[in-house]
Parts: C-alpha cells; sequence; structure tokens
C-alpha cells in the first residue's frame, strides 16, 4: 500500500465528520494536512502526499480517505 | 474497483445513525472501532456471523455504530451475555468491547471467571485510564498519582495491571495494544479474533476530556505523543533495567495457550453422552 513517491494520492477530508482533533496534522510525516479556520482538518499539500496511510489509519473520525491518484482529479481538490 | 482503508470502514457502518460518533475529539475509541471492522474484513467474516457485546460507558456506543448482531447489555455484565451467546451457538465470533471500569471493577468478577473457563470470547478491554462517560471518576486503571474527578490531589490506589490478571486467571491469548500502533494492534486483534477460547486484548487509547486535561495534557495529540514514546515492544522492554522503565510500559503478546475452549469442550462432551445412550 505505501509508496513513496509523491504526487500520486488524492486525500479526501469530510469536513462533516472531522472534529479537528489534531492527530492527523500533528503525525503527518510530510505535512500535508492543516487546520483550517473552522478547525478542521485541510489539505493543503496534497502533492507531498507519499501515501503512508497514517492520518487514514488514525482518524478516529473515519473523516479522510486517502486514494490513488486518477488522470481527471485536479491538483487542489 | 478494489477499496481500501476507511472506505471499508463506511460500509460496516449503520448510515441510520448519526455521524460523526458522540465520541469526543480525539477519543481514541474511534481507531479501535475502525480496526475492529478492518480486523473483520481481513479474516473475511460475514456480518451475520459476528456479534458485538458491549457494556455501558463510552466503549458502549461503538456497538451502536457497526452492523454486526449487536448487544448493548448492563454495565459489567458484557462477558455473561457473551458466555451465553457463545454457548448456545459456538458458530458464531463473539467480540465483547469493554471499557476499563466495564472490565475490571464492576464486572472484574466476570472476567476472571471468563478466563478460568476459557469461553470462546474474544475480550477487547478499552483501558483510558478513567470512567469517562460518568465524569471522570477514579477508575481501577487510574494511574497513582494522577488527577481525576473524585482524586483531585492524586490517586492513591495502585491500577491493576489487566494482561497480568488475565494471564493469571488463565486466559488463552493475552495482548496489549495502543491506538497508536495501529497497524501493531491490528495484527493482534486479528490474531485474538481468530483463535479458539479465551482472548483477552488490552488498548491503551487516550481520555482527554476527563484524564487528559487534569492531567498536564494540553491537547489530545500530547496524549499521542505520550503513548509513542512510552509504549515499547515487549522484547524491548524486557531489555530494559528494572530502574530505567519509569512510565513505560510493554505492548505485544504476553500469553498464548492452546487450550480448547468450554463451548467446545461442551459440546464433545454432549456427542459422547448422546452416543453413549444410543442416540444420534
Amino acid at each position: 500500500m505505501a509508496k513513496n513517491s509523491k504526487g500520486q494520492s488524492k486525500i479526501t477530508v469530510y469536513p462533516d465528520w472531522c472534529k479537528g482533533c489534531g492527530v492527523c496534522v500533528e503525525f503527518c510525516p510530510k505535512k500535508v494536512l492543516e487546520l483550517d479556520v473552522h478547525g478542521k482538518s485541510s489539505v493543503v499539500r496534497e502533492d507531498d502526499c507519499i501515501h503512508c496511510g497514517f492520518c487514514e489509519l488514525h482518524c478516529p473520525d473515519f473523516a479522510i480517505v486517502v486514494t490513488d491518484k486518477k488522470p481527471g482529479d485536479s491538483n487542489n481538490s | 474497483m478494489t477499496i481500501t482503508g476507511n472506505e471499508i470502514i463506511h460500509q460496516y457502518l449503520r448510515h441510520n445513525k448519526k455521524f460523526p460518533h458522540v465520541l469526543c475529539a480525539g477519543c481514541g475509541h474511534g481507531i479501535v472501532l475502525g480496526t475492529l471492522i478492518r480486523s473483520v474484513h481481513q479474516l473475511g467474516l460475514p456480518k451475520d456471523d459476528v456479534v458485538i457485546v458491549a457494556g455501558i460507558g463510552c466503549s458502549g456506543r461503538l456497538a451502536v455504530y457497526v452492523d454486526f448482531n449487536t448487544i448493548h447489555t448492563t454495565h459489567g455484565r458484557a462477558l455473561t451475555f457473551a458466555t451465553g451467546v457463545k454457548m448456545a451457538n459456538p458458530k458464531l465470533k463473539v467480540i465483547c468491547i469493554m471499557g476499563d471500569g466495564d472490565a475490571l471493577s464492576i464486572g472484574g468478577n466476570h472476567m476472571i471467571h471468563a478466563a478460568r473457563r476459557n469461553i470462546g470470547v474474544t475480550a477487547l478491554v478499552l483501558n483510558n485510564n478513567i470512567y469517562g462517560m460518568t465524569g471522570g471518576q477514579s477508575s481501577p486503571a487510574t494511574p497513582m498519582g494522577s488527577v481525576s474527578m473524585t482524586a483531585p490531589f492524586g490517586q492513591l490506589e495502585k491500577n491493576f495491571d489487566t494482561v497480568a490478571l488475565a494471564s493469571g486467571a488463565g486466559a488463552n491469548y493475552v495482548a496489549r495494544g495502543t491506538v497508536f500502533h495501529v497497524r501493531k494492534l491490528e495484527k493482534l486483534m486479528v490474531k485474538a479474533i481468530e483463535r479458539p477460547g479465551f482472548n483477552m486484548l488490552e488498548i491503551i487509547t487516550p481520555c482527554h476530556t476527563q484524564f487528559g486535561r487534569k492531567n498536564k495534557y494540553k491537547t489530545p495529540v500530547d496524549m499521542y505523543k505520550w503513548i509513542k514514546s512510552n509504549a515499547v515492544d515487549i522484547e524491548r522492554f524486557n531489555e530494559i533495567d528494572e530502574g530505567k522503565r519509569g512510565e513505560k510500559f510493554p505492548i505485544g503478546t504476553f500469553v498464548e495457550r492452546d487450550l480448547s475452549g468450554l463451548e467446545e469442550r461442551y459440546y464433545k462432551l454432549k456427542a459422547e453422552m448422546r452416543k453413549a445412550r444410543g442416540e444420534k
């Protein structure tokens, strides 16, 4: 599952389910996620993601999904 | 298309329930629920063959959200209900989710006797060091010296070692994991579910709202950092000198016995007696 090449994964955060605990933001090895003005997790540097899966496994609210990037996906979604 | 990660979890949740779940921000119980679902998915068990029995407390809420056969029982009595389910229908995989107060104080007797009987139940003890739902009273797992609502000057009593308790009572499989080391926890949980007999898995999970805030952990993240720096693999833990251990605690598999479960022995005896009487 883990791929070490950057820019090949797409991260989706469901803001309705996120409670803003900050676990994903703190422990992301590439600092891909940050808390936004509403205190929810948001994707800021998606191209740096190495698909380690940490945020997905450690999200207590199942609010983050990391998938492989498909050709049609935009860069900053 | 194959689905991965949290998309698997979404398939096992009851979507008529209110989401996000009731647990506080940063509560480790959600991670345990996710790991449980992934473990069941990995073992390929059908939803109808899994029974989740939960007691009262924050951990009891987990049974509400998953689409298995679930029972939300009385406080501390989750294991007794689970024993009944397993004896009546041994084909089911019975997983018992209990908190530390549920398993060690109110249901303490049920815990040791279930381990002694070696009934084929998987007991997950979610140890968050406190009675979270009822307002932060000290539980038998509250560490000595830490502050709680009922111990504002520091807990004077020693806390239970759940692993030593279960292995002393005769459980087939005893392990400890944490919600920070999720992949390791998943391996331990898969083993705890598929093995016969009484399997006890203690899971260290942070409770920031009731325990952390009173004990110098400013954010939920600080509690995860504490787990990260203090949970040590059992092999490495044994190499550390006893004086230098401090707050560190071992994780991994502690006991692996291969005794048959109570329900196996019961149905074997039943078959033998029927045969002796000439029935089929």
